[in-house]
């Protein structure tokens, strides 16, 4: 009786853990995940949802076929099985290539996802920005009107002083001009080119809505590109464990028409 | 009644010299050329801090005032004065609208200093000390202030790590003969008993200048620091 018991249990804790990944994948992928606002995301949440449906659906037939030998099996008397019926290397065979088939298809639907983002590099017209990681804030770069970034010296950086990058104004000419924020503005339908570093230990920059999340690695310049195609004010946030202020390392994504956006820039570089 | 007399009569005699024959040395703190221009400070990621900036605050490395007058330069008696002892009153540090204020303190070897959090964030505060032992030490809004000392005299960074654009400085002198310039530009070292003394004066950016003032008697001399401005 207790088996039988069991194994609805069993059962009802698949149905019940069926529940969210219904909800994602047939209820609109915005019940987890608020609107995309990117050129890419449609193909990443498109990925989400593939994975979702193969994975839910694999867990719920095991549950259930689980449910079901218990429900069968777990009353007899007649002892314990000393062989697995038809042999053990069969099923872990079986189970290999099960598994196996179905990693290799996530990866199959999900190179596109992937290598739109990573494999294919900015346009020649991308905008180029500079992102900074530091505990615990994000700084942004842009090259200013002589469209040039100036060079990078960590000795030179001078928090206090607003100097984030390590800029060396007095014998750089290029750095004289380049503009420093701690909100990142971009026009909306242009991509996009940021050149990621990080200035002292790992971080990440996660923004939900652009479906977007790459680790800073520190001592690697990374590249990621995206477009933006709605107007607004996201969260960016860190989502790799930083250090203390980890919980309060975020800014924001301030997505503007491409007049606001000339217009900003003109004036900080004022 | 009776015992109070001769506690009075001793007060006066203890303060007397230095109320009619102590010295005064004063002046103003200047600059010459163009300072460097100072950067907007982006508080975006903290809003409770941005919303007290009607306009966007500006680094505090130069804060100049009307007439070139140069603010935040300490300037102290660095040598020729008697004063080993801490003043038993603390010296206040306050974290507002994520800011220091002010952005230059000067205090004794010795001396309390109290760490206020008057914002609704966390700070952490760290002043870089390379010859006082160097902490830092987190205070979430509402917690009581933080009770520090510095024992040897030294001029410390100090910075916040959780805001990377918090910037300040601790002065710590081996004497409590110091004033701080102001909007005016000016200072002004009163009770010195005669002597002579050797006058600093300190800018974070700008470095440090002295001069040598003898004080005969009940006398004010007036000295005047000039700066030079760097272009950046």
């Amino acid at each position: 009786m207790s088996g039988k018991l069991f194994a609805i249990v069993v059962i009802l804790i698949a149905l019940a853990s069926a529940v969210p990944i219904i909800n994602h994948t047939f209820m609109g992928a915005n019940v987890a995940l608020p609107e995309d606002i990117s050129t890419h995301g449609a193909e990443i949440d498109k990925q989400i949802d593939e994975t979702m449906i193969e994975a839910g659906l694999s867990f719920l037939a095991a549950q259930l076929v689980l449910g079901f030998f218990v429900w069968q099996y777990a009353g007899r008397k007649d002892g314990v099985l000393k062989n697995f019926p038809g042999g053990a290397k069969y099923l872990v065979l079986a189970a290999v290539l099960l598994v196996g088939a179905e990693a290799i298809a996530l990866g199959a639907i999900g190179t596109k996802a992937w290598a739109t983002v990573y494999f294919k590099p900015a346009s020649a017209d991308a905008l180029p920005i500079q992102v900074q990681a530091g505990q615990f804030a994000f700084y942004f770069r842009y090259a200013g009107p002589d469209g040039k970034f100036g060079g990078l010296h960590p000795d030179k950086i001078d928090e206090g002083n607003s100097n984030f990058f390590g800029l060396d104004p007095e014998n750089d000419v290029a750095a004289r001009d380049d503009i420093t924020s701690g909100e990142l503005v971009i026009p909306v339908n242009k991509e996009i080119h940021l050149m990621m570093h990080a200035k002292d230990v790992g971080h990440s920059f996660y923004v939900r809505e652009l479906r977007i999340q790459q680790d800073f690695v520190p001592g690697l310049d990374l590249s990621l590109h995206f477009t933006a195609t709605k107007v607004g004010k996201y969260e960016i946030v860190c989502t790799q464990l930083c250090g203390l202020g980890h919980y309060n390392m975020k800014a924001y994504l301030n997505v503007m028409s491409q007049d606001d956006f000339d217009k900003w820039l003109k004036a900080q570089s004022n | 009644m009776h015992a109070s007399k001769p506690c009075i009569a001793m007060l006066i005699a203890t303060l007397c010299p230095a109320l009619m024959f102590g010295g005064t040395v004063s002046g103003k703190v200047t600059y010459t050329g163009t300072p460097v221009k100072q950067k907007a400070i982006d508080m975006s990621k903290e809003p409770s801090c941005a919303k007290q900036h009607a306009t966007p605050v500006t680094t505090e490395t130069i804060v100049t005032g009307a007439n070139n007058v140069l603010e935040n330069v300490v300037v102290y008696i660095s040598a020729g004065a008697d004063d080993a002892n801490a003043p038993s009153q603390a010296v206040t540090f306050t974290q507002k609208g994520c800011q220091y204020i002010p952005h230059v303190i000067a205090l004794h070897t010795g001396q309390e200093l109290q760490v206020v959090n008057a914002d609704q964030t966390s700070h952490n505060i760290h002043p870089l000390a390379k010859v006082n032992r160097e902490w830092n030490k987190s205070q979430p809004p509402g917690s009581p202030n933080i009770q520090e000392k510095f024992d040897q005299p030294e001029f410390i960074s100090v910075k916040c790590n959780i805001h990377p654009w918090m910037h300040g400085w601790f002065a710590v002198l081996k004497t409590s003969h110091y004033s701080i310039t102001g909007d005016n530009g000016g200072f002004s070292l009163p009770n010195l008993p005669p002597g002579k003394y050797t006058i600093t004066a300190w800018h974070e950016d700008y470095g440090t200048q002295t001069q040598d003032v003898t004080i005969t008697g009940n006398e004010t001399k007036s000295i005047d620091f000039s700066f030079k401005a760097k272009a950046y």
